[in-house]
């Protein structure tokens, strides 16, 4: 079997300027979500107590929300988890009262209603981990992109770097705008998902720039413009398929995961997606635009420039 | 030039044959289980205990299929969860006649089938987090500040009771927040109180005001060590506690500086469980204030006196106390409801540390005929537990508290005494509760996604890259072998984001293999002999594959580091997942493939499914 039978070298930086625009406009659409509408915050994150309860009917959320009103909580939200029977409740912190009491005063108020309802868990998470949590999140993020460019740095050249951390945090912010947009729950697994597309998609950029590296040494007279041309077009066939291959494993975990684990897997498709795109038309055009060269890479291994047929003269795919 | 050496196949081997020993026992599953452990230290579980198990179970006529001693508990296996609870209750009494003296825990337990020889090899089943097993988890917070303003106070008791033995007036001792204030009314008492505690009293720092006034707050040593202390007793207090509960596998301990985590495997009964934990009592003992003025506040009637404050007593009254404290819960360190052996009267037993021995010896000696109040602080608020009369002077370190009360009383008294034994308040600030429906649920939607994710990734594998694609599973199918046995030898909490970092590390894992396979894909298109194109196609590869794999574990290292909870277990299995699936994808899979291959001199074709070549295809053209 063979999917991808390209003759030529598709000419994907032609029309990069403009995918470039859409790109932005995108950019600026998410972060444009990101602030007006932010985040739907888990509790992990604000502080407070989420609870889960199961009942043998599909339950009737109208009479669970009254229960809860009469209990003195305004506006919390009830909805369903997974199933119909399922409902996952979340409660404010209340001053005075600790979790224990808050849930299991909820607890006893449904049984009451309705002796069949089940605790399925309970989550409590105070106001000052959850602070914790947000300044952690972040010095992850920052430690993931530091990482990354200096690694990418030291094994490339600094335009790569640059272009290939825009690509992957064009990613990452496209996939908290769809959470903004579609006010999804942020959660920590959320986050972690966000962070492996992180260094996942780098790996990404990682290929193409391999192979931009070698399609400059071996093709000597070939334009920049063309040698990224190259690049792409002999890399499409495994981005494409390594990519349907993690989604597939993700897919699985979206369709057979259960709630815990759908918007992880949510996450990571959206990253997935745009990790191809983003890769190709972001991170590679990125580097066109700051002005890749031949003689950058040559120079930093001397070593090869005589034999561009060196089998040690790094990876190609 | 695709042969392996003999001790690269040697590594493959044993990497093989140690993975598949130690993720075996995770195919045998669990059998419900009873175990007895020792709710006090003096309670020994010794090869003598498996012979009271044994008679206990055979006058109930219950079978055990097996009973093992360990450290500290014997563990008897069932065949039934009905078995199972028979035997709690036949061992519950045998071993605790008493409820109310418990000097056993008996726990219901899962235990891991693993065959005895396999247990001999410290091999086992992987330790699955509570989101997969059912329990509750806890993170509290302890209040160090609190911690050392306590010391401070005692400290300033203490202060207080040497310069009254040493005759040496002064105008008062006062302490604010943590600093202690003396005042001194003249320089030479000032001089002798300043030598006093600069000998005495190491864990002060002093400080001279001009008007005759040392200030002293804790050093930072000091302050460290009371923190340390803190946080330690109140793990040993939170460990009896558990014990009340009847926990078969509590995980308790300390997490950062000021921070303990506690998780009860299986717990049902949460109510329970964040009742007795989410206690944060403290206790003092102090003098119960019987001057006319404190009387008439007490009762309502007129201002608490200074020096004084007013508690309310368990029952509706209150009681005036003085501000000094005598002993803090910290030197009691064990209270036990009984009967007094002369009256029969309900009664409870209390031990004191040495320290709090003397104290109490001295206080009880001065103080015959008045009144010393036991108040419990839970958050913030004071409540006098019991105001006995002091009848005699009590030496030695063992305090019975009786008269007018109930068993029940006494009972609740002691279990209050003990809960007040903290050195610190503590604070839930986590809590995560997992009904057990809810932990086999999760175990089975993830194990779904890895298997489902797993088979299709194998089918187009096997599809596209025909038998370069069944190697690649096989090495896939290794890589998950190694991560299992890996998990379960290093025993890292698994949990539902830990099995989804395995099917994501499954999915990248395969980037790997789609690299190589493409590359040797494209070295044939080129024109180059098979096993060149395999040669080149695993070497070109490599640097590629370690590129992607070093910035995917950049990523993974920082959650590593700034993760905690759900996020960790992620972590840990997606670190653990990039370094197998180096191992895996291509040192294994090239070692299966010269296998099968490199023996071959004179091969003509791979089967790597469709190598298709533009020009080949041009020339049909042409010829058509």
């Amino acid at each position: 079997m063979e999917f991808f039978r390209i003759r030529r070298d598709i000419p994907f930086m032609k029309n990069a300027l403009l995918l470039n625009a859409i790109s932005f406009l995108t950019f600026i659409a998410a972060v444009f979500f990101l602030t007006t509408r932010g985040l739907h915050l888990s509790v992990e994150f604000t502080g407070g107590t989420v609870m889960e309860v199961a009942y043998e009917q599909p339950a009737d959320l109208e009479s669970v929300r009254k229960v809860i009103e009469s209990l003195g909580y305004a506006d919390v939200p009830v909805q369903n988890f997974g199933t119909s029977r399922d409902v996952l409740l979340r409660l404010p912190v209340q001053a005075g009262k600790s979790s224990g009491q808050q849930s299991e005063a909820v607890l006893a108020a449904l049984k009451a209603q309705n002796p069949a309802v089940e605790l399925r868990r309970t989550e409590f998470v105070g106001p000052q981990v959850g602070q914790e949590l947000v300044t952690n999140g972040l010095l992850a993020l920052g430690l993931v992109i530091v990482g990354i460019m200096i690694y990418l740095a030291f094994r490339f050249e600094w335009k790569y770097a640059v272009s290939a951390i825009v690509a992957n945090l064009h990613d990452v912010v496209i996939i908290l705008g769809f959470f903004a947009f579609f006010q999804w729950e942020f959660s920590l697994a959320v986050l972690a998902a966000v962070l492996a597309v992180l260094g996942y998609s780098v790996n990404e950029s990682v290929v193409i720039f391999d192979r931009i590296r070698e399609t400059f040494r071996r093709q000597r007279k070939m334009n920049t413009q063309q040698v990224i041309d190259h690049a792409i077009t002999s890399t499409i066939s495994r981005t494409i398929i390594t990519h349907g291959s993690t989604q597939a494993m993700v897919l699985s975990m979206l369709l057979f995961g259960g709630p815990t684990l759908f918007y992880f897997a949510l996450a990571l498709t959206i990253g997935i997606c745009f990790g191809i795109y983003s890769s190709v038309f972001v991170g590679a055009a990125m580097a066109m635009w700051l002005g890749i060269k031949r003689e950058d890479l040559i120079k930093t291994s001397s070593k090869t420039e005589g034999d561009p047929d060196d089998p040690n003269a790094g990876a190609v795919v | 030039m695709n042969r392996y050496p003999l001790w690269k196949y040697a590594i493959i081997l044993v990497a093989l044959l140690i993975s598949a020993l130690y993720a075996l026992p995770n195919l045998f599953g669990e059998s419900p289980a009873v175990q007895v452990s020792a709710a006090r230290s003096t309670v020994r579980i010794e090869p003598s205990t498996v012979t009271r198990v044994e008679q206990a179970l055979a006058a109930q006529n219950i079978q055990s299929n097996r009973i093992q001693l360990d450290a500290n508990s014997v563990k008897a296996r069932f065949d039934s969860t009905d078995d199972q609870l028979k035997a709690r209750d036949a061992l519950e009494k045998a071993f605790n006649p008493d409820p109310s003296d418990a000097g056993y825990v008996v726990a219901l337990n899962l235990l891991p089938r693993t065959p005895s020889w396999l247990a001999s090899l410290g091999a086992s089943p992987m330790y699955l987090g509570l989101d997969l097993r059912g329990g509750v988890h806890f993170m509290l917070q302890v209040d160090m500040q609190a911690a050392l303003q306590r010391r401070a106070d005692v400290l300033a008791t203490d202060l207080r009771t040497l310069l009254r033995e040493k005759g040496l007036r002064h105008g008062g001792i006062n302490r604010s927040g943590q600093t202690i204030e003396l005042r001194a009314g003249d320089a030479q008492t000032l001089g002798a109180a300043r030598d006093l505690i600069r000998t005495q009293f190491p864990d002060l720092q002093v400080t001279e005001t001009a008007d005759f006034r040392l200030v002293g707050t804790i050093s930072p040593e000091a302050a460290r060590r009371v923190q340390e202390q803190a946080l330690k007793q109140n793990i040993t207090t939170l460990h009896n506690r558990i014990n009340e509960l009847g926990v078969a596998e509590p995980v308790i301990q300390q997490q950062g500086a000021d921070r303990i985590v506690v998780q009860l495997p299986g717990v049902q009964d949460t109510a329970k469980a964040k009742d007795i934990l989410g206690r944060t009592a403290t206790l003092e003992v102090r003098m119960v204030d019987e001057s006319m003025e404190a009387q008439a506040a007490s009762r309502g009637t007129g201002p608490v006196p200074f020096g004084a404050e007013r508690y309310p007593e368990r029952g509706g009254q209150s009681v005036v106390v003085k501000r000094e404290v005598l002993l803090t819960g910290e030197n009691l360190t064990d209270a036990q409801a009984g009967f007094d052996s002369q009256t029969q009267e309900a009664a409870v037993h209390l031990t004191l540390d040495a320290k709090g021995a003397r104290v109490f010896r001295d206080v009880t000696r001065e103080n015959v005929g008045k009144r010393m109040a036991i108040i419990l602080f839970e958050k913030g608020r004071g409540e006098v537990v019991t105001a006995p009369v002091i009848r005699g002077e009590i030496g030695g370190g063992r305090v019975q508290i009786s008269g007018a009360m109930t068993t029940v009383e006494a009972n609740d008294t002691a279990l209050l005494l003990r809960a007040g034994s903290l050195a610190a308040p503590m604070e839930i600030i986590e809590e995560r509760t997992i009904g057990p429906s809810l932990g086999a649920e999760n175990i089975t939607k993830g194990f779904h996604s890895v298997l489902w994710g797993f088979i299709a990734i194998v089918v187009f594998m096997c599809l596209y890259y025909a038998l370069f694609g069944v190697f690649s599973s096989i090495a896939l199918g290794f890589n998950v072998l190694l991560l299992v046995s890996l998990l379960s030898m290093l025993q890292a909490t698994l949990t539902l984001p830990g099995i989804a970092a395995m099917a994501l590390a499954l999915g990248m894992a395969i980037d790997s293999n789609v690299l190589i396979n493409e590359r040797v894909r494209e070295e044939l298109r080129r024109g180059a002999s098979p096993q060149v194109a395999i040669n080149t196609g695993y070497d070109h590869a490599w640097s590629t594959i370690l590129d992607s794999n070093v910035t995917s574990l950049i990523a993974g290292i920082a959650l590593l580091i700034f993760g905690s909870g759900p996020v960790r277990g992620f972590a840990v299995v997606h670190c653990l997942g990039i370094v197998t699936s180096m191992f895996s994808s291509v040192f294994f899979s090239r070692g299966v493939v010269n296998l099968w291959y490199g023996r071959q001199k004179k091969l003509k074709t791979v089967s790597i499914g469709t190598v298709w070549r533009p020009d080949a295809q041009n020339a049909a053209a042409k010829a058509d």
